[in-house]
């Protein structure tokens, strides 16, 4: 019986690069799968392209390019990943120029583009799901656009022979079912077998946390090795049902319980999980020890595709300034709780207007608030944290400087004063016809 | 009894939405997880930190219950001013419920 080894190297854009090497060098896989972008980090990726055309792909792209090639290319391992994020054709670039670094030739590189839907959101003008409102209304506070694509066109560089498939946006548990539906020739409508495999897909798609990370709970939920976390493979049979397991000797652990964490991980209704490829259904998914870090998941299922892709839109929202500073031993929080009251009359003093502002200490109520049950124990320190939304850079700054200045004007014993200023980039959401979405592949033989 | 000592839990964002799993150690607990963890109790217990409706869903498939938290994370993981922008934690917070002996 044919089965597909599938390893997901890297599980947000700055992963640990040492996992997928192992993967690729003793993980028997034929796929190696990259996840690395996060909502907002295509919108970042697009800015950093006007400012330089040559950019706009992720920045550790050379860097894992480099360590796994020379394996990949060895066993003929195919690599996928959106690591292209906002110039997916710069990425295929930059992965020839490694590729020639490292003296490897005869590499077919594929890049897909056509999430980028700027130019037709501004034409078609939807509406924005999260305000009601249309997207002519963001005005020049629109940032970037970009669809989210589903495995067909990554399932057609597969089948062009592509080595190297490079993409943008394109939703994360796509990435690992275009291998299986060009592998065992899954139709697009084979909707149970889409489902199915959308489960082994989201079950990758976050690397270490179905492997022991995001997992740890010593005393109770106990993992090894977290150091050497290993990342996982899915070894999946024609009908989809997938073993769930990592490289032998490797960190952590793959038992039922880091499975179930993770297949519901950011889902909402598990009957109805909407990908751009199928409606999948997680209500019937049966997760089972199979022995010694083995968990065969089989069972998920699929209604058909929606007629719209969602896009995700990004739009600027002003800034967020942030100070923060330490004070310990007895009277800590009284203290704290004074430089806080000091910090927010400075602000008003000084005429910075704010949106929203937010006040913690950290140690006491930053997390949670004070309405869950806890010990009521005075902790021995506390970090005061100021952070405030503004429309202007200068507001923004002027909250950290605030915080700052209370080393000479602020209660006794303040320590470690922090401060910060960063550009919002909020992310909105739209849905499109499909049939308006036009891809394209790009193939390089190097 | 603390949620914590029958069941583990994972929190995860979309926008301004979280959603946190909460899983039975045992098969067995499942049925007391259904019967004493429920959507309100879960609103109540995270009143103050979460201003949307708190809906739940059943998965016996894997003796888990998945709940939904909406306007849970400040305005959304791009623009809230948390600490923990992702609600990350609220998996370690929702633990902390005092539920009835078994």
């Amino acid at each position: 019986m044919k089965t597909i080894r599938i390893g997901c190297g890297a599980g947000y854009a700055g992963d640990r690069i040492e996992p997928a090497v192992e993967l690729a060098e003793k993980g028997e896989i034929r796929y190696l799968v990259f996840e690395c972008l996060a909502e907002r980090t295509i919108a970042l990726a697009l800015q950093a392209r006007r400012r330089d055309p040559a950019k706009g792909f992720d920045e550790l792209l050379g860097k894992r390019m480099a360590a796994v090639l020379p394996a990949c290319r060895e066993r003929g391992i195919k690599i996928i990943t959106n690591m292209g994020a906002a110039n997916p054709l710069g990425a295929l670039e930059a992965v020839r120029k490694t590729a020639k670094q490292l003296g490897i030739r005869g590499l077919k590189l594929a890049a897909v583009t056509g999430d980028d839907v700027l130019d037709l959101i501004l034409r078609e003008n939807p509406i924005i799901v999260e305000t009601g409102e249309r997207v002519s209304g963001l005005k020049d506070r629109l940032v970037s656009a970009n669809a989210y694509l589903g495995a067909e066109p990554l399932c057609e560089a597969l089948q062009k022979g592509a080595d190297v498939v490079i993409t943008g946006r394109v939703a994360d548990p796509s990435l690992f079912l275009a291998p299986l539906m060009f592998e065992f020739g899954w139709s697009r409508d084979d909707w149970n077998r889409l489902g199915q495999g959308t489960v082994v897909g989201h079950l990758l798609e976050c690397a270490g946390q179905v492997t022991g990370g995001y997992f740890a709970d010593p005393g109770l939920k106990d993992v090894h090795d977290l150091a050497r976390l290993g990342f996982p493979i899915a070894e999946v049979a024609e009908d989809g049902s997938a073993v769930i397991t990592k490289v032998k000797g490797s960190g952590g652990r793959v038992t039922p319980a880091t499975c179930k964490e993770q297949l519901l991980y950011e889902i909402h209704d598990p009957s109805q999980y909407i990908t751009p490829d199928v409606v999948a259904d997680f209500t019937g998914v049966t997760i089972e020890a199979s022995g010694g870090d083995a968990v065969t998941v089989r069972g998920g299922r699929g209604c058909p595709r929606t007629d719209s892709l969602k896009a995700c839109i990004g739009c600027l929202d002003g800034y967020i300034g942030e100070g923060q500073i330490s004070y310990g031993g007895a009277g800590a929080v009284a203290r704290a709780k004074l430089a806080r009251d000091i910090v927010l009359e400075r602000l008003e003093i000084a005429g910075v207007r704010y949106d929203e502002i937010r006040t913690e200490l950290i140690g006491v109520d930053a997390l949670h608030g004070q309405n869950i049950p806890r010990d009521r124990g005075e902790p021995y320190e506390v970090r005061l944290r100021v952070a405030g939304r503004t429309r202007t850079h200068d507001e923004a700054l002027r909250i950290g400087n605030e915080v700052e200045t209370l080393y000479t004007n602020g209660p006794a014993g303040g320590g470690g004063a922090t401060k910060a200023v960063r550009e919002v980039i909020a992310m909105l959401s739209a849905l499109i016809p499909r049939s308006l979405i036009k891809t394209t592949l790009h193939i390089e033989e190097i | 009894m603390k949620l914590r000592d029958i069941a583990h839990a994972r929190a995860g964002d979309k926008g301004n939405t979280a959603n946190i799993s909460v899983i039975a150690f045992r098969a067995e607990d499942y049925p007391h997880l259904v019967r004493h963890v429920t959507a309100e109790r879960v609103k109540a217990h995270f009143s103050g930190l979460v201003r949307g409706v708190v809906a739940r869903y059943e998965m016996p498939n894997i003796e888990a219950l998945n709940f939904v938290l909406q306007e849970a994370l400040g305005g959304g993981v791009t623009r809230s001013l948390a600490l923990d922008p992702h609600g990350k934690s609220l998996s370690s917070a929702i633990l902390e419920m005092d539920i009835p002996e078994r």
